[in-house]
């Protein structure tokens, strides 16, 4: 079986690369698939501690790509699901200790063993991006409903379109349904209406998120939130299911109705 | 302040200001430019048909991911002469 590689960027710092990435792959692993995450921000290393294993670090990304390890040396086991794993990135290195095409030589031999590799890439569009969009089959740019966060999303989803990556795919994070309604916040339509790329999920502002990366225990295992159920069902689409979006900005009956009524 | 004393959603600014910033950014043609190259325009236009050059808008606009230069240039009225 050969695996897909997926990896998310943003272009700006802080939107929820790294909680995306955990989620996601908590989502896919909680269906039974075999998921390999990789911090790509070698430097400034966070998704251990989005997944809890923090504490179970030996070797990282770089002591794989030189050679100080197996490859399965540094894959971590997740301490909730069968079939995740995490390779850390380095913490005491830079992002030049990687190259892209070292990045595509660790994924080739990876892809036999699971079937998804997500990246975290770093923020940014130099090189620890160029490393982590190198052996993507597929990106997904996140962002926030907000100015600067559209505005990289843009630029990212161009340089990836002048890198011949394809079209990206959108996950909208952080979207606060009250002030979606009163005007105050960028709805899902207008984000589209920007960026024009294809949308797989939209993920509400949610308490739920800070508890519980507090905690080192990913939002996506509590099935009682409402950012958690918006991650796996990313995870879902991003394994080919028809999962209707989650109708968060109010676009309910009468808000369609005075839409229509508009145009 | 609009109707019924409601400050107008700040969401409608911010769609606003991005569509601007995003064409620039794609495009990278600043407004300078633009003006360089309405200029070229008028005077290349004008040696065959006569134009006002006052009335020419020159802009960018957005279609899905691409750009397009999009010009407008209105045609001075003919002066027929009378029979």
């Amino acid at each position: 079986m050969a695996a897909k590689v997926v990896t998310i960027t943003s272009g700006k710092g802080g939107v929820g690369k790294t909680t995306a990435v955990a989620n996601i792959a908590v989502g896919l692993a909680a269906d039974g698939q075999r998921v390999v995450c990789i911090d790509g921000d070698v430097g400034l290393r966070n998704l251990d501690v989005v997944m809890g294993l923090e504490n179970r670090i030996v070797y990282d990304l770089v002591d794989v790509i030189e050679g100080r390890c197996r490859l399965r040396q540094a894959m971590i086991r997740d301490r909730h699901l069968h079939g995740l794993y995490l390779i850390p990135a380095a913490q005491t290195r830079d992002k030049s200790a990687v190259s892209p095409s070292d990045m595509v030589r660790l994924c080739d031999e990876l892809r036999a063993e699971c079937d998804w590799i997500l990246i975290d890439s770093p923020a940014g569009i130099e090189r620890g991006f160029r490393n982590a969009i190198a052996p993507a089959d597929e990106v997904i740019v996140i962002t926030n409903p907000e100015v600067s966060a559209v505005r990289d999303a843009d630029r990212v989803i161009g340089l990836l379109e002048a890198e011949e990556k394809g079209s990206p795919s959108l996950i909208i994070n952080r979207l606060n349904p009250g002030m979606v309604r009163r005007h105050d916040m960028l709805s899902v339509d207008d984000v589209l209406d920007l960026l024009a790329v294809r949308l797989v999920g939209v993920v509400p502002e949610d308490e739920d998120v800070i508890v519980s990366t507090n905690r080192g225990v990913p939002v996506a295992l509590d099935v009682k939130s409402k950012a958690g159920k918006a991650f796996r069902n990313i995870a879902r689409r991003l394994r080919g299911e028809d999962v209707p979006f989650e109708d968060l900005d109010g676009g309910g009956f009468w808000e369609r109705l005075t839409r229509l009524g508009r145009k | 302040m609009g109707l019924f004393g409601r400050k107008r959603g700040s969401a409608r600014s911010a769609k606003e200001r991005l569509q601007l910033v995003l064409i620039h950014d794609r495009t990278d043609i600043s407004p300078a430019v633009l003006e360089a190259l309405k200029d070229d325009l008028i005077q290349a236009i004008s040696r065959h048909v006569a134009i006002d050059p006052g009335a020419v808008r020159i802009g960018l606009e957005r279609d899905g991911r691409s750009q397009r230069l999009v010009a407008d240039i209105p045609l001075k009225p003919v002066a027929r002469r009378r029979g």
